[in-house]
């Protein structure tokens, strides 16, 4: 290090970075064209690419660059890109997705922000102030996506939620400094191989039944929508 | 793990070569005989080299498990199993014992299937679970974490449960399968929770930590209920026995014999091992229940094994009634130690240990017996049986030895245990609370109803197989079975008259390990004169086993030597008495059924719904007149019918679950993950 930063410093600005996650999650909710969201979702994942590496310079641990550098490589550039790609070759980037109305799913977003500070604070007291906040966040940003996932009726919107849930997790091990890398790498990957399977799977949804909305499987199962 | 690893090393460096390494290394002699099997299998005599180096591996197992009886405990742990607790071993007095019961069982079954598994048809089907089975009942015997206990107890469930099924083409097995894969399973989740209270929050899961550890008395209280639900639905406690008539008898024989005389026991380890050392001191009420159990399990077992046409089933009933007794000792070992009487105590579970071994040696001998009948004549059913006494006088001896020791005739060696467990009960006065005090007396009037009709079952066992007139062709025409079937019985039989006549060094070894639970032992029997045994004290009652012998063989031996001399010796013919029947047809003779006619009446026509029905042509039609009789299970209709039905009535109602759309998946997960981080949020 160059020279000593206070402490204070440190933690404000991993506390601005990881807030800044929980903000870009409870904007993805109200998103609801599917160009903006998965705009909103890159740069989601420069908010997380910059988070790891200040914890990497923060405590000094190198290996997190990496995890730092395949975050913008994989989340902020290849799959923004390649789902860009996909909606336009499924001719959806125009269409209006409406679910849940906006008001009570950032009601509901707000609620699960403040429920993980409630779960997580008492819980870590123990530990470092740093990883305590960072773990609340972590917790708020799966939470945020799963909700996502549990109101988007489009496929593609799940897919952005399933891995807007991962860079969470991605969040969490980072602060948590115990994650060896190879185990941060495998994750990444799993992910995109997800991600490639998921859109294989749309490609064949899209064949077969003509749009992607995920109702028109249930339907055609005869299950209720 | 760090800790975990230097204690292996440790334990690996100070003791290479003790009685503990030479059954672990067993363990892994049987997985390795198991791996070869299917490969085995295919070839000619494949089978005789599997059975004979599972004979060689229990051979030395049993030696090995001796060793261990006269050793100091041993203990190793290795890292294995969950990485941050390792395996632990430990081979003490008492596993020493179970696993000398464990491998003289396996050993002579193996010995026997040497010949018997000549027959087998499907003999892939077969050997590769034979030696995994062994080789489970030994990991369970010298497992000492909660981990490894329950993996050997698992995988010897799942190991049984394959030779269960091995003739899978008759519903009746399947079904016997099912019925026991069910019941393994739940007795394996009772034992798992029953850990689970003993390890606490912590996670101790080491026993050695476990019996260290001060348990309150609630907790203590739901283990003691969980060991008797998990243990004895393995073991064959009434209401939990139903797998187990079932199940036995479908597996081969040998393995039959293997499940009855040794698994059962190595439940009756597990029970020991958590209700007596790793619970704690035992409060003055844990005798009861236990005690209830084994009296009614004792007697309602016998009630059934009466009632049943085969003879595998008979066996395998009276198995039933056998834990009863076993248990009846455990409980009244409970009740003294809990009430301060130790040295009470010791003589009841000297009782309930030595008939867990005298329990194993006569009923593989029965089952190798049945075995052997079932290969000379393809019957199991007693109605086809009779006269084999002049075809196969050999097995008809061995299992006349097997018959009366089971019936707890002197000078065998079931009358030995039963006549300590009788001992233990007249000590009942002594215990200070009224409940125990009007019980026990009760659950002795229970036993001796047991005892008497046992003996009463095995004579109609015997009688109507072995005596009289061959009631079909195949029995007509039964052949003697292999040597090696032959040998094994004998042997067996040579243990029972032995541990029978000499009951007094099998006893002192029993101190072993009755001394370190209980904290008082019997008095020394190597002391008494003339080879007695005393339970309590020389004024108060004392048995010779031996005396009783040579008198048996004075005086029948002075009856045989009179009627030679005095007799005449011509050889006479003349019509035997026809009881005023002039037909000559063997159907003639009493049945199996008709036997047991008047102690069904008495007793089973309540609780058994036993039923007769008999038709009677009208006068003048010659189609023969027919009786029917039915009879069913109290626990299947009292208590698993309705629980059936309740299974059905709710996995009808969860039927919507497999029918739900994808967002009410994602939205059920979601609200079961919020639910409980609010549980947490809101919890103190």
């Amino acid at each position: 290090m160059p020279q000593p930063m206070s402490p204070h410093f440190v933690f404000d600005i991993a506390h601005l970075l990881a807030g800044a996650m929980v903000l870009i999650s409870l904007m993805m909710l109200y998103q609801d064209r599917l160009p903006a969201l998965i705009k909103v979702f890159a740069l989601q994942a420069v908010a997380l690419a910059a988070s790891v590496a200040w914890q990497a310079y923060a405590h000094d641990a190198p290996h997190l660059y990496v995890t730092a550098g395949i975050a913008i490589l994989f989340k902020g550039l290849v799959i923004p890109v390649a789902l860009h790609r996909m909606v336009a070759r499924l001719g959806i980037h125009r269409q209006v997705e409406t679910a849940l109305a906006t008001g009570p799913t950032m009601l509901a977003g707000i609620g699960l922000v403040g429920l993980s500070l409630v779960v997580m604070l008492p819980v870590t007291a123990t530990s470092d102030p740093l990883a305590r906040e960072d773990l609340a966040f972590a917790l708020s940003v799966v939470l945020l996506g799963f909700l996502m996932m549990v109101t988007r009726r489009n496929a593609v919107s799940q897919i952005i939620g399933f891995m807007s849930m991962e860079n969470g997790l991605i969040l969490a091990a980072a602060g948590a400094k115990g994650m060896p890398l190879v185990v941060e790498i495998s994750v990444a990957f799993s992910v995109l191989i997800a991600f490639i399977i998921l859109g294989v799977f749309l490609f064949r949804i899209r064949e077969r039944f003509d749009t992607v909305d995920v109702d028109a499987l249930d339907r055609f199962r005869g299950g209720r929508a | 793990m760090a800790d975990g690893a230097t204690a292996a090393a440790a334990a690996l460096g100070s003791t290479p070569t003790g009685p503990l390494s030479g059954l672990l290394f067993l363990i892994v002699a049987f997985a390795a005989i198991a791996l070869a099997a299917p490969r085995l299998a295919r070839r000619p005599g494949g089978s005789a080299l599997v059975y004979g180096a599972s004979f060689i591996a229990a051979t030395l197992g049993l030696l090995s498990a001796l060793a261990g009886l006269v050793c100091a405990p041993e203990t190793l742990v290795l890292p294995l199993g969950l990485p941050w607790i390792g395996a632990h071993f430990r081979l003490d007095a008492l596993s020493a014992l179970f696993a000398l019961v464990v491998n003289l069982g396996g050993a002579a079954a193996s010995l026997y299937a040497i010949g018997y598994g000549r027959h087998e048809h499907a003999p892939e089907r077969v050997l590769p679970f034979f030696p995994a089975f062994l080789g489970a009942m030994n990991l369970v015997l010298v497992a000492a974490d909660a981990y490894s206990f329950l993996f050997g107890w698992e995988l010897m469930s799942l190991a049984s449960w394959a030779l269960v099924i091995a003739h899978d083409k008759s519903a009746e097995n399947l079904k016997a399968g099912f019925v026991y894969i069910v019941m393994a399973t739940f007795g394996t989740l009772m034992l798992m929770l029953a850990f689970a209270l003993l390890a606490g929050p912590s996670g101790a899961y080491a026993f050695a930590d476990m019996e260290r550890a001060p348990h309150g008395a609630l907790v203590t209280a739901l283990v003691l209920g969980l060991a008797l639900v998990g243990a004895g639905s393995k073991a064959g406690l009434v209401p939990l026995h139903v797998w187990l008539p079932l199940a036995h008898p479908a597996a081969p024989s040998h393995v039959s014999a293997l499940m009855s005389g040794v698994m059962t026991k190595v439940a009756i380890y597990g029970f020991i091992r958590i209700v007596f050392e790793l619970a704690g001191p035992p409060d003055w009420w844990w005798g009861i229940p236990v005690l209830a159990a084994g009296g009614i399990t004792a007697t309602l077992g016998v009630l059934q094994a009466m009632l049943q046409a085969d003879m595998k089933r008979v066996l395998a009933f009276s198995t039933i009634e056998n834990i009863g007794i076993i248990f009846v000792g455990l409980g009244l070992a409970l009740a003294f130690k809990g009430n301060g009487l130790e040295a009470a105590g010791a003589l009841a579970l000297t009782a309930g240990l030595f008939h867990v071994l005298n329990h194993a040696l006569f009923k593989n001998l029965l089952f190798f017996g049945a075995g052997a009948v079932l290969n000379a004549t393809g019957e199991r059913s007693l109605e086809q049986l009779g006269g084999l006494i002049h075809r196969m006088p050999t097995t008809a001896a061995v299992m006349l030895v097997g018959a009366a020791a089971i019936s707890a005739l002197p000078p065998l060696n079931g009358f030995a245990s039963e006549w300590l467990t009788f001992q233990a009960i007249l000590l009942s006065p002594e215990l200070a609370p009224w409940g125990l005090k009007l019980l026990v007396p009760a659950v002795g009037a229970l036993l001796a109803l047991a005892a008497a009709l046992a003996a009463a079952c095995f004579v109609r066992l015997y009688g109507i197989a072995f005596l009289g007139r061959p009631r079909t062709g195949a029995a007509a025409e039964a052949r003697e079975v292999d040597r090696w079937s032959r040998g094994t019985m004998i042997g067996l039989a040579t243990l029972c008259v032995l541990a029978g006549i000499l009951p007094g060094p099998v006893i002192d070894a029993l101190q072993q390990v009755v001394s370190p639970l209980m904290g008082a032992r019997m008095p020394v029997q190597g002391d008494v004169a003339w080879l007695s045994i005393i339970p309590v004290g020389e004024s108060r009652s004392s048995y010779n086993g031996l005396l009783v012998f040579v008198f048996i063989l004075i005086s029948a031996g002075l009856a045989a030597v009179l009627i030679h001399r005095f007799a005449s010796r011509a050889l006479r013919r003349a019509p035997a008495w026809d009881c005023g029947f002039p037909l000559n047809d063997p159907r003639t003779q009493y049945s199996a059924s008709s036997f047991a006619q008047p102690i069904r009446r008495v007793f089973a026509s309540g609780l058994f719904r036993a039923r007769e029905d008999v038709t009677m042509p009208p006068p003048g039609d010659l189609s023969p007149a027919r009786i029917r009789l039915s009879g069913d299970d109290p626990a299947w209709r009292l208590i698993y019918a309705p629980l059936t039905t309740m299974v059905d009535a709710l996995s009808a109602r969860a039927n919507v679950l497999p029918h739900l759309t994808i967002r009410q998946y994602l939205g059920i997960v979601f609200s079961a993950l919020i639910l409980l981080l609010l549980v947490l949020a809101i919890w103190p």
